[in-house]
């Protein structure tokens, strides 16, 4: 087995997923059989390459530090599930 | 002809010398989408009384004779771009209510042009997918055959120019998102280079491979449509600056001496016989041509899948991250705290196959596995990258198959996304190196599927595959051919 369903439920809870207990199960099995098969790098020696981010090499972009206009408090506000006034509103943060 | 019938080419010489007007057209356009869409399901959102307005506009505009190729022309987006005040969903539930503050830049240049915008079209769920199965919408059929899939994640793009429910579209590809499903429903798909169409506003999957191209009908309106959207773009941190040449004055139908290679590792067992049979005589029409071919080796190829569906995944679970029921998007409302809103919004607004994305892609990059798996994976993406740059120091272009099969039947692989990624084998390498590739109609499989041809350029070779592509088109009647629906 390359990955438990201990592991499956840590890493749903990392990537804030409340999975069924179905899910949890069909992942289980389905993530095992990708990771066997990803397993087929380790058959290429890679020491000394350089890793690549970026297919295309480009060095930092940089833009002049100016203010522009931005879309404003209605348009960022106006696909708020809940809001109130000019903030948006989510459940009780500290228990 | 019927106006739904012609091309993006076509449809503007009409227009300029004022035979038809963009109302017409775009009221042709919109009488086929009323009479098909129950059957195809190209679209998420038809946009009619925007389209009227776009077409009356246009008319006006080129009237005052300030026409660009674009003007007045029946445009639908793959509903990955945002569309200012127009529902974009990424056919998720998660963002089934979301209406975009903003225009993506792709869809701000075809505006500027005077594009008239029919709606917003179907795919994979956050592009996740090669056969627009996993949308939150429903799926699309493939116009060809109704029970086969149109391929994905760019589905409703392909089958929407082969129902003729849009002149042009465009799509994105990460790894094979506009090529596949093109080759699968008989359309011309182009990937361009990274780096070469903004990505501001198109929504994310894996930012180091996604990359915006147009789905059309044949290559000239493909050469249009990127020069259309291709550019630097402030807004977009990989967009690269260099000029956008006149991709139409590249397709002169020459290729004589030009230097095309054969990749062995693509040419192999497993191989639908009638893909080959296609290849072998696309081989022989550029050879008739005065191409030449030299045989070649990509000897990573092997492992490109593997590469991709770990940077891809992890890519993808870092961009995803945003859904999280705050500022946009679905929300459940009976959540008992702020942690449980993330987890229960989340579960209930992604589907099966995102979320198994997000999960292999955040066990990837987690500690204690991300030297095995990502760094590994960023390592084996150079040596693939080394293939195709080592590979254009002898040759112009690569011609390989698109998928090694014709478009397989909806439900075939819906429950086994190993066998579902292995599908994209042909297309995923050029994603990860970053350069290049076209789709074009070469074949049509005795039961009646389209098969596509893709040529390879190098970074920023988008003329050479234009022209040799464009040449192939000239020399056979595949693009002619269309789906009887």
């Amino acid at each position: 087995m390359k990955i438990t369903r201990k592991e499956v439920e840590h890493v749903a809870r990392l990537a804030r997923l409340e999975l069924t207990e179905e899910e949890k199960e069909l992942f289980t099995g389905q993530l095992d059989g990708i990771l066997a098969y990803v397993d087929k790098l380790n058959e290429l020696n890679t020491d000394g390459i350089v890793p690549t981010s970026h297919a295309v090499p480009m060095e930092n972009a940089f833009r002049d530090d100016l203010v522009l206009p931005s879309i404003g408090i209605e348009n960022a506000l106006a696909n708020a599930p809940d809001r109130s006034e000019n903030f948006f509103r989510v459940p009780k943060v500290i228990e | 002809m019927e106006l739904h019938e012609l091309t993006l080419h076509e449809l503007h010489e009409l227009l300029k010398k004022r035979e038809v007007s963009s109302v017409e057209a775009t009221k042709a356009l919109l009488a086929r989408i009323d009479a098909v869409e129950d059957r195809v399901k190209s679209f998420i959102t038809v946009t009619p009384e925007e389209a009227l307005k776009n077409a009356e506009a246009a008319d006006q505009r080129i009237a005052s004779g300030e026409m660009d190729m674009l003007t007045g022309i029946p445009v639908a987006l793959k509903d990955i771009f945002l569309t200012k005040g127009i529902l974009t969903t990424c056919a998720s539930r998660i963002l089934s209510n979301f209406i975009p503050p903003y225009d993506a830049t792709a869809t701000a240049r075809l505006k500027e042009r005077g594009m008239v915008l029919l709606g917003k079209l179907n795919q994979d769920e956050f592009a996740m997918g090669s056969s627009s199965e996993t949308s939150w919408f429903g799926k699309t059929r493939n116009p060809w055959n109704l029970d086969c899939i149109p391929g994905g994640s760019s589905g409703g793009s392909a089958a929407a120019i082969a129902a003729r429910q849009a002149t042009a579209t465009l799509g994105t590809d990460t790894g094979g998102s506009i090529r596949q499903p093109a080759s699968h429903c008989g359309c011309v798909g182009l990937k361009p280079t990274y780096g070469r169409v903004s990505r501001y506003g198109v929504i994310a999957f894996a930012s180091s491979l996604d990359q915006v191209g147009p789905i059309t009908r044949d290559v000239t309106d493909s050469a249009i449509m990127l020069g259309a959207v291709a550019g630097y773009d402030p807004r977009d941190s990989t967009s690269v600056n260099i000029p956008v040449p006149d991709y139409r004055k590249a397709l002169t139908g020459e290729v004589k001496g030009l230097r095309i290679g054969l990749p062995r590792e693509y040419f192999i067992e497993g191989l639908d016989p009638e893909v080959k049979k296609a290849m072998d005589e696309s081989i022989a029409t550029f050879r008739s041509l005065g191409a030449e071919f030299v045989e070649m080796s990509l000897p990573h190829t092997d492992y490109a899948i593997a590469v991709y569906y770990l940077i891809a995944t992890a890519e993808a679970s870092s961009n995803l991250a945003r859904y999280d029921g705050v500022r946009f998007g679905h929300r459940n409302q009976d959540a008992r705290g702020l942690l449980d809103m993330y987890m229960v919004s989340r579960d209930e607004g992604f589907g099966a196959e995102v979320k198994r994305r997000i999960m292999l892609g955040t066990y990837a990059l987690s500690s204690g596995y991300y030297d095995a798996y990502y760094l590994k994976a960023q390592k084996a993406r150079t040596l693939i990258m080394q293939d195709f740059v080592t590979a254009f120091e002898s040759v112009d272009v690569i011609l390989t198959p698109v998928t090694p099969t014709p478009a397989f039947r909806i439900g075939e692989k819906a429950n086994d996304p190993l066998q579902m990624y292995l599908s994209d084998i042909f297309t995923i390498p050029v994603n990860l190196a970053g350069t290049c590739g076209i789709s074009v109609p070469a074949g049509i499989s005795s039961g009646g599927l389209p098969i596509g041809l893709q040529l390879i350029g190098k970074h920023f070779g988008e003329e050479t595959i234009l022209r040799a592509a464009h040449a192939f088109e000239q020399a056979t009647e595949w693009h002619k051919r269309k789906a009887l629906i």
